[in-house]
């Protein structure tokens, strides 16, 4: 692999760009690999990395039905943060945002990871009481986030009407390093660097069989031929329960519909990142001067990867009133993706019943904030058959009863 | 966006006019049943890509519960019936057997093909 940098550019300006390779293989699977994901979004890849990069596991292909990172690692809003409420999300995603920082540098791919802070508005007195607490929360487990004032947020972001007659600003979560990163680079970024490990990412090759002896997985079959493995992990967001169902183990979790919009660029006048959970709107100022806005999930199971026009609507409505400068702006795009949401909304990072088959399933309507930590978790899983990051995320927890009920922090779900 | 005739006041009502509810003919498993069938009535749900069945509500209009039959990757309504019935009835299983052949869902399925059930 070459490495990019400032005499890389130099050096191709010279010679009219010629000297830049793929940055990934596009290579035929092998007839057998240690380990295979199932997945090329940013969890899988991850996951992959890390395997290499902590454990020294390079012997793995990455299989994906369609392209790289074309789920909902290049779908959702792009938002980075850690002000989570039950401690062992804290652990995860604020190990997940650390990870983000020094991405770029960690994988010679600049992510565009973008610290500008993030600001969850309360709108009701619910959510004033909610971010207070998670405010505590996150001071008690070393999450640096703070409740401001509506003064403040106004401070903060000047284009927000704060007396709204139905949504008034009653004050905010703040993180000031939470911020926004580029998703397809964390893809690109991942996928070139599992590359040039050796690891093999196949490209259009859908799982259509999962091939077990007894209860030990021992391969899968493709549209690409059958592929033999010591190991798998599934990490395939919405599809989990199709994955897990070729398997023979059901998994807690369903299937909806989130979708997100992007307006014309216009001229930068939002620096942070503002999310709206009671009204169901997040919104970030793209660098090419979109208006990044996210909305609500579907309330049916669907696979359709389309959103509903009365979610935009809705989203799109209360957005109007609490940024009253947006009422003119054109959208430009609009789409969904398939997320697959767990009763406690938050993900399941466990072993399962099939041995060799570990599922990395369950993040929602928020898991790219996830990418690196969930790899991360998910290699050690898989590495040593236990991870502390991944424990409290077991399947076996609905059986337990220890949900991490996560309803107010990932907002949008419910 | 998704439209279904209410099977009880026959208006054609528009997805924001509903309220969705979930998996269509549940067992409820309650005190003497064993922890695995109360983990999965409580947790685990049908998730299929294809038909499925589900509990709807006519949540601004009649106001009362019925079943609907679709497809989750096309988003095909198969048609609607009342909610006073423990399994789909026969003409919305002939409904989903001519457009979808050897389909199943949990322990239904075209009876031509019984492969791929789940008891």
């Amino acid at each position: 692999m070459k490495r990019y940098s400032a005499f890389a550019v130099a050096r191709e300006a010279l010679r009219y760009n010629t000297g830049w390779g793929r940055a990934w293989r596009s290579p035929e699977p092998k007839k057998h690999y240690d380990v295979i994901i199932v997945g090329a979004g940013g969890h899988g890849l991850a996951t992959a990395y890390y395997l290499g990069k902590n454990f020294g596991i390079t012997n793995v292909a990455i299989i994906e039905k369609g392209w790289l990172g074309g789920g909902n690692t290049g779908r959702n809003t792009t938002i980075i943060r850690s002000n989570y409420l039950q401690d062992p999300s804290a652990a995860i995603y604020e190990k997940a945002r650390s990870l983000y920082e020094d991405m770029s540098q960690d994988l010679n791919y600049n992510v565009m990871f973008s610290p500008r802070g993030v600001i969850m508005l309360a709108q009701t007195e619910h959510e004033v009481r909610g971010y207070k607490r998670t405010a505590h929360a996150n001071a008690l487990q070393g999450v640096p986030t703070e409740w401001i004032t509506p003064a403040r947020v106004k401070e903060l972001v000047p284009i927000i009407n704060l007396a709204g007659p139905r949504y008034p600003v009653l004050g905010g979560l703040w993180q000031e390093r939470g911020g926004t990163a580029r998703h397809d680079a964390v893809a690109w970024g991942y996928a070139r660097a599992c590359s040039d490990m050796g690891m093999d990412i196949i490209q259009k090759c859908e799982v259509t069989g999962v091939r077990r002896d007894g209860d030990r997985v021992v391969g899968v079959d493709t549209t690409k031929g059958a592929i033999d493995c010591n190991k798998i992990g599934m990490v395939v967001a919405g599809n989990c329960s199709a994955l897990s169902d070729m398997a023979g183990f059901r998994l807690p979790v369903e299937s909806v519909a989130l979708q997100a919009l992007v307006s014309e660029p216009i001229k930068p006048c939002m620096d942070v990142v503002v999310m709206a959970n009671t009204v169901h709107g997040y919104m970030s100022q793209s660098d090419k001067g979109e208006m990044v806005i996210g909305g609500g999930t579907d309330a049916f199971n669907n696979y359709t990867q389309r959103g509903s026009f009365h979610h935009i609507e809705e989203t799109v409505r209360a957005l109007v009133e609490t940024f009253p400068m947006v009422s003119r702006l054109k959208m430009l795009r609009q789409w969904g993706g398939i997320v697959d949401v767990t009763g406690d909304r938050s993900p399941i990072i466990s072993a399962t019943p099939v041995e060799g088959c570990f599922v990395n399933c369950g993040w929602g309507t928020g898991g790219f904030k996830a990418i690196p930590g969930s790899g991360w978790a998910m290699a050690e899983l898989m590495a040593k058959g236990t991870a502390p990051l991944a424990e409290e995320f077991s399947m076996t927890r609905f059986r337990e009863g220890k949900f991490i009920d996560e309803s107010v922090a990932a907002g949008v779900a419910h | 966006m998704l439209i279904l005739e209410c099977p009880y006041c026959g208006v054609k009502a528009e997805e924001s006019e509903l309220s969705a509810g979930g998996e269509a003919h549940l067992t409820r498993f309650g005190p003497g049943s064993s922890d695995d069938e109360f983990h999965d009535y409580l947790f685990v749900r049908e998730n299929p890509k294809g038909v499925h069945f589900e509990r709807w509500r006519h949540a601004n209009g009649c106001g009362k519960w019925f079943h609907a039959a679709r497809c989750t990757m096309t988003l095909e309504v198969f048609g609607t019936y009342s909610a006073q019935t423990t399994e789909p009835p026969q003409e919305i299983k002939d409904v989903i057997t001519a457009k979808r052949p050897g389909w199943s869902w949990r322990n239904v399925s075209d009876e031509t093909n019984t492969e791929g059930q789940r008891t």
